[in-house]
């Protein structure tokens, strides 16, 4: 018997679930049981191959050579091995979430809706395993798609346009900007297959550098660096399931990840390290994280609220990354794990609280703790996770960042980080207490729980968040192997 | 006297630029199909005096003349395929202005327009 | 001799000789049918000479056998195969296809005269591709133009003919502009053949003549291109044509006059003109640009589909010139790849247009809003079309893209404002894909009869596009992802057809 190329099979595996959603339509139990059994699949599969890339191994899949040195191939290192382990498990969760929110609202279109998300799955993966840039590209433009029909999902005028600016921000700037920056890199450095010492090492110097960074940062529109943030608030009129998985986890993690990936293995870290003009990306980014806490702040729907949150926890990632120190490039892969944990917790109960009782403004949720324990008990713990209290996953993420900043003396990050800590409390705190001790407004609807599909799914992250505090060891000892490539 | 002696040339010229004029300033269709044609013949008339050698007699091969100076036959010939290609353009563009004449009543290039934008 | 050796000649002869045996046929079906084997064939034709220059690198073959430069040679090397790939496909394609939508433009008796002046314009651009002669050439390009303006002429509303007549007036112009420069430069050296003029031209003292002549020729071709500010026939002549007619021309007519434009160029005047190159760029780049610019702009904003997609090809086309304009190996290969994927993408789409057209009542763009749910599979493969014209990686449209910009990107300084160009271009492209997929998946129908069949979606596929004409226009997206995924077919032509204008170069 033939091996079979386990990455191969994670990409076509949610190809083919999306082929048999599309067939099984009509039948929704037999539609829904297949998302289920692919994604638990899928995960198996992406699980496996983690014990080869803990052990340093580095599987690999070429699929098509175009011309030149460009090819379509795949490579799992331990970042992307990372990132897509996280989106694989993740997605179990939230079809189980799906399930509940999709029948608790008796949305339209459902199949679709199932048939892309296996898509956007497949392409978050094709991300995450990709071994140069150009597939890395072609994967990010195919998430971009296939996550359109769910964006605009609800089909009415107002979805429509907010839809036609997240497509708009999403294809203009990789269009734009980071298709020049990939064909520059191919030609300067001759090759865009990612190296772990950095493909451009060598062959690029002086203020060049600074702009090439330039054009990946906002090329990758799918990191909210602002200002090419607007984007994600606009994305907040999909159904929450996507908003979830794909808004909070899959597409914005694919743009941090690029952006890390780029500046570990296209610039190199040394390099970039000995180049001034690239310094400006920090900056950027903390900028992009007080002024996201600051709009946060002022937010009255919940999801605008959580949307602006995320944009201000991607642009942690991107400091911890342009802060290049090993303590802060682990940081960075490992906040990507804790915030997914927590803001997909957090986007969980938002949902529930949508489906149980129609709320969707900060204000409505006065008192709701009461008639929804589980629900607010999981949201409490992921905004606890945001601000970065212990014992949530958000503390050890924070942890490394700051231990990064002190060894590089970086005294703008430090205060950044303390700010926004003090901001994302001032945000996330009045909700809290609201919801346990305010009292309810009168005249609402009489409402419990939500389905239960959807309060499983929001425990079970809420137990992640809590649990990565406690288990994270593997996580680290996969990405200290990014640390000990470094030279 | 050598501006003078290229006259042909000059002829040439001046047809070129009479038929442009009239393809771009005339209104009318059929006097646009004139000026084209005027225009195509003065590239005809270019292919004929190319081909004119000084003292040549015409390209037919003759017992007995030996050594007979000739004229470029190859620009006639070319040029009598030019001329059937104009001719056929401004046969198939004379059966169009008269189905433009049949479609729109007129063949006045601005009532035309004025036609087709009130649609 | 073996038929092999006759294929540059049956190239032509086999539609040549097929146009009066259609005309002569009476009944629509069999002269479609005629018409469509012939296609057929010299697309079949077009693939063996692709395997032969694959081997030979040029075939040659002497029309009766009348040796080079006396009588007048076929000359056939990658560039003429990609023509003739592109003009023999495009053809079939749309004749394949397109029963129905002929059917329905025309009345039945017009059809076998129709199918006839289609294989004589087919005649005409397969022999422009395979010959090696100046004034052949002008006489092809007449074939082809003439039958290119009846076929135009044969449009559904009154306004063809306005169409055609502009067309006619503006290709003849062009066409005696050509005529011109050819006479100049036969005045100079006695030559038609193109190889013998690069020779010739060498022996030449007086330089003034062929500059004159460089000028006529190039400024005689760009209209025939449709190059702006030269375009203005072209959306009016798209926009007005039946809608196969516009699919077959969008592919190939303005190609073959560029193709003209390029051959003549690189072959006769760079190796012989000094400084012929930096005038060359100096002329073609900024035109480029500008036609880029403007046909972005103006799709962006137009409301009629065909209109929207004709603006878009006077952009595409700028596309092709800019990278002809670097005079470079990289530039040239990017610009025929892109001549290769446009005419997939843009034919495709036309194509598509010509399905909205059996189902809707105009191809205005509120007339086919909605219609993706009447339409699902014909409105699937626009998806793709489109990718592709956007440039989305995976799609034949990504591969000219990426070598357009790699080769600006060589260009230095200049090159960089030809860069952001092309992505300003391509983001415009975004919008106008984009205007019309809203439409097509979000709009509400304005129609009262087009929304109840909307919202009867009991059978989705009951208004589906004819079967052949949706199997044309699938093999046509599915022939977009295949060249996005494997270009190593389009890039090595491409670039063996780049390696013989380059190598004329002094």
């Amino acid at each position: 018997m033939t091996t079979v190329n386990p990455i191969l099979v994670s990409l076509l595996l949610p190809l083919v679930g999306a082929l048999l959603i599309s067939m099984t339509g009509r039948w929704p139990n037999l539609r829904e049981t297949i998302t289920l059994v692919t994604a638990v699949t899928v995960a198996v599969v992406v699980w496996s191959l983690v014990p080869e890339v803990m052990a340093g191994g580095r599987p690999e899949l070429q699929v098509v050579h175009l011309f030149g040195d460009l090819q379509i191939a795949f490579t799992v290192e331990p970042l992307g091995m990372l990132f897509g382990a996280l989106a694989a498990t993740l997605w179990i969760v939230n079809s189980i979430y799906s399930i509940g929110y999709m029948r608790g609202n008796n949305e339209k279109k459902q199949t679709r809706f199932y048939v892309c998300f296996a898509i956007a799955i497949a392409a978050a993966l094709g991300v995450a395993f990709a071994g140069n840039l150009l597939t890395l590209f072609l994967c990010y433009e195919i998430l971009t798609l296939s996550t359109y029909p769910l964006v605009s999902h609800k089909g009415d005028r107002a979805t429509v346009a907010s839809a036609r600016v997240y497509l708009g921000i999403l294809l203009g700037t990789s269009i734009g900007l980071l298709l020049p920056a990939i064909i520059w890199t191919y030609l300067v450095a001759g090759t865009l297959t990612f190296a772990p010492e950095g493909i451009l090492a060598g062959h690029i110097d002086g203020p060049a550098v600074g702009l090439l960074l330039a054009l990946f940062v906002f090329g990758v529109g799918k990191a909210a660096v602002m200002p090419v943030h607007k984007w994600l608030p606009a994305a907040m009129v999909a159904p929450t399931p996507v908003s979830a998985l794909l808004h909070a986890v899959a597409v914005v993690k694919a743009g941090v990840f690029t952006i890390t990936k780029v500046i570990i293995y296209v610039f190199g870290v040394d390099n970039l390290f000995s180049e001034p003009s690239s310094g400006w990306l920090m900056y950027a980014a903390a900028f992009t994280i007080i002024a996201a806490s600051v709009v946060a702040l002022r937010q009255q729907n919940l999801k605008r609220m959580l949307a602006y949150s995320t944009i201000g926890q991607l642009s942690y990632v991107i400091m911890a990354a342009a802060l290049l120190k090993p303590l802060s490039e682990i940081g960075a892969a490992v906040h990507i794990v804790a915030h997914a944990f927590g803001k997909i917790t957090l986007f969980f109960a938002a949902g529930a609280i949508y489906t149980a009782a129609k709320k969707t403004e900060l204000s409505q949720l006065s008192g709701i703790g009461a008639r929804m324990p589980w629900t607010m008990a999981a949201f409490t713990i992921g905004a606890l996770s945001m601000i970065g209290v212990p014992p949530t996953g958000g503390f050890v993420s924070k942890w490394f960042i700051l231990a990064g900043a002190f060894e590089s003396d970086n005294y703008v990050a430090i205060f950044t980080i303390i700010t926004s800590t003090a901001l994302n409390a001032a945000y996330f705190l009045p909700i809290i207490f609201a919801a346990w001790f305010g009292r309810e407004v009168e005249g609402g609807k009489d409402h419990g729980e939500a389905p239960w599909p959807m309060v499983l799914a929001l425990s079970l992250t809420a137990l992640a968040t809590l649990g990565f505090f406690f288990f994270n060891q593997p996580v680290l000892d996969l990405e200290s192997q990014l640390v000990s490539q470094l030279p | 006297m050598e501006i003078l002696g290229l006259y042909n040339y000059w002829v040439f010229v001046v047809l070129l630029m009479i038929g442009l004029y009239a393809v771009i300033a005339k209104p009318n269709l059929m006097k646009k199909l004139l000026g084209l044609s005027i225009f195509q013949a003065a590239v005809f008339l270019l292919y004929i005096t190319m081909d004119k050698v000084d003292g040549g007699t015409a390209p037919i091969i003759q017992p007995g003349a030996v050594d007979q100076l000739y004229s470029n036959p190859l620009p006639q010939v070319l040029i009598l395929t030019a001329i059937v290609v104009g001719i056929s353009t401004i046969a198939l563009g004379l059966a169009v202005v008269v189905r433009i004449f049949e479609a729109y009543g007129t063949i006045e290039d601005d009532e035309i327009q004025q036609a087709d934008t009130r649609e | 001799m073996s038929l092999t050796s006759q294929l540059p000649a049956l190239q032509v002869v086999v539609p040549m000789l097929t146009a009066p045996m259609v005309m002569l046929l009476r009944g629509s079906s069999l002269a479609w049918a005629a018409a469509t084997a012939a296609s057929v064939m010299a697309f079949c034709i077009a693939i063996a000479l692709t395997l032969g220059v694959h081997d030979a690198g040029v075939l040659t073959y002497a029309m009766g056998g009348w040796p080079a430069p006396f009588g007048i040679e076929l000359r056939i090397d990658a560039f003429n195969v990609l023509l003739l790939l592109i003009t023999t496909g495009a053809s079939s394609v749309a004749l394949l296809s397109g029963r129905f939508s002929l059917a329905r433009d025309l009345p039945e008796d017009r059809q076998p005269l129709f199918y006839a002046a289609w294989m004589v314009a087919l005649t005409g651009l397969s022999g422009i591709a395979v010959t090696g002669d100046a004034f052949n050439v002008f006489v092809f390009m007449e074939i082809s133009s003439l039958a290119g303006y009846i076929l135009v002429a044969a449009g559904p509303d009154r306004r063809a003919l306005t169409a055609t007549i502009k067309y006619l007036v503006m290709g003849t112009i062009g066409a005696t502009f050509y005529l011109i420069g050819v006479g100049l430069v036969y005045m100079m050296t006695g030559t038609l053949n193109f190889a013998d003029m690069e020779v010739r031209l060498a022996e030449v003292t007086d330089r003034a003549p062929i500059l004159l002549a460089a000028g006529f020729i190039t400024v005689g071709l760009a209209l025939k291109a449709a190059v702006f500010p030269l375009h203005f026939w072209l959306p009016n002549a798209y926009h007005h044509a039946p809608h196969m007619v516009t699919v077959f021309l969008a592919a190939c007519a303005t190609k073959v006059a560029l193709y003209v434009l390029l051959r003549f160029d690189f072959v006769v005047f760079q190796g012989n003109l000094v400084g012929h190159m930096a005038q060359y760029a100096g002329f073609l780049a900024p035109l480029a640009i500008l036609g880029i610019l403007v046909g972005s702009a103006i799709a962006v904003v137009e409301g009629h589909l065909k209109r929207l997609l004709a603006y878009s090809s006077v952009a595409q086309i700028g596309y092709i010139l800019l990278g002809a304009s670097f005079g470079d190996m990289a530039g040239l290969s990017a610009a025929f790849t892109h001549m290769f994927n446009h005419a997939l993408a843009k034919g495709g789409l036309f194509l598509v247009l010509a399905a909205f057209a059996l189902r809707t009542s105009g191809l205005r763009l509120r007339d086919v809003a909605g219609l993706a749910h009447r339409m699902p599979l014909t409105c699937a493969a626009l998806l793709i079309l489109g990718a592709s014209l956007v440039g989305i990686p995976g799609t034949a449209g990504f591969i000219s893209k990426w070598l357009l910009l790699s080769a600006a990107f060589q260009q230095g300084p200049l090159g960089m404002v030809a860069v952001v160009v092309v992505v300003l271009s391509s983001l415009a492209a975004v919008v106008y894909v984009w205007k019309i997929v809203e439409q097509l998946y979000f709009g509400e129908p304005e129609d009262v009869s087009d929304k109840a069949a909307t919202r009867t979606q009991a059978s989705p596929f009951k208004s589906e596009a004819p079967a052949m004409l949706l199997l044309g226009i699938w093999v046509v997206a599915l022939a977009n992802i295949y060249f996005g995924l494997f270009p190593g077919f389009t890039v090595s032509l491409s670039e063996s057809a780049a390696a013989g204008l380059m190598s004329h170069l002094p």
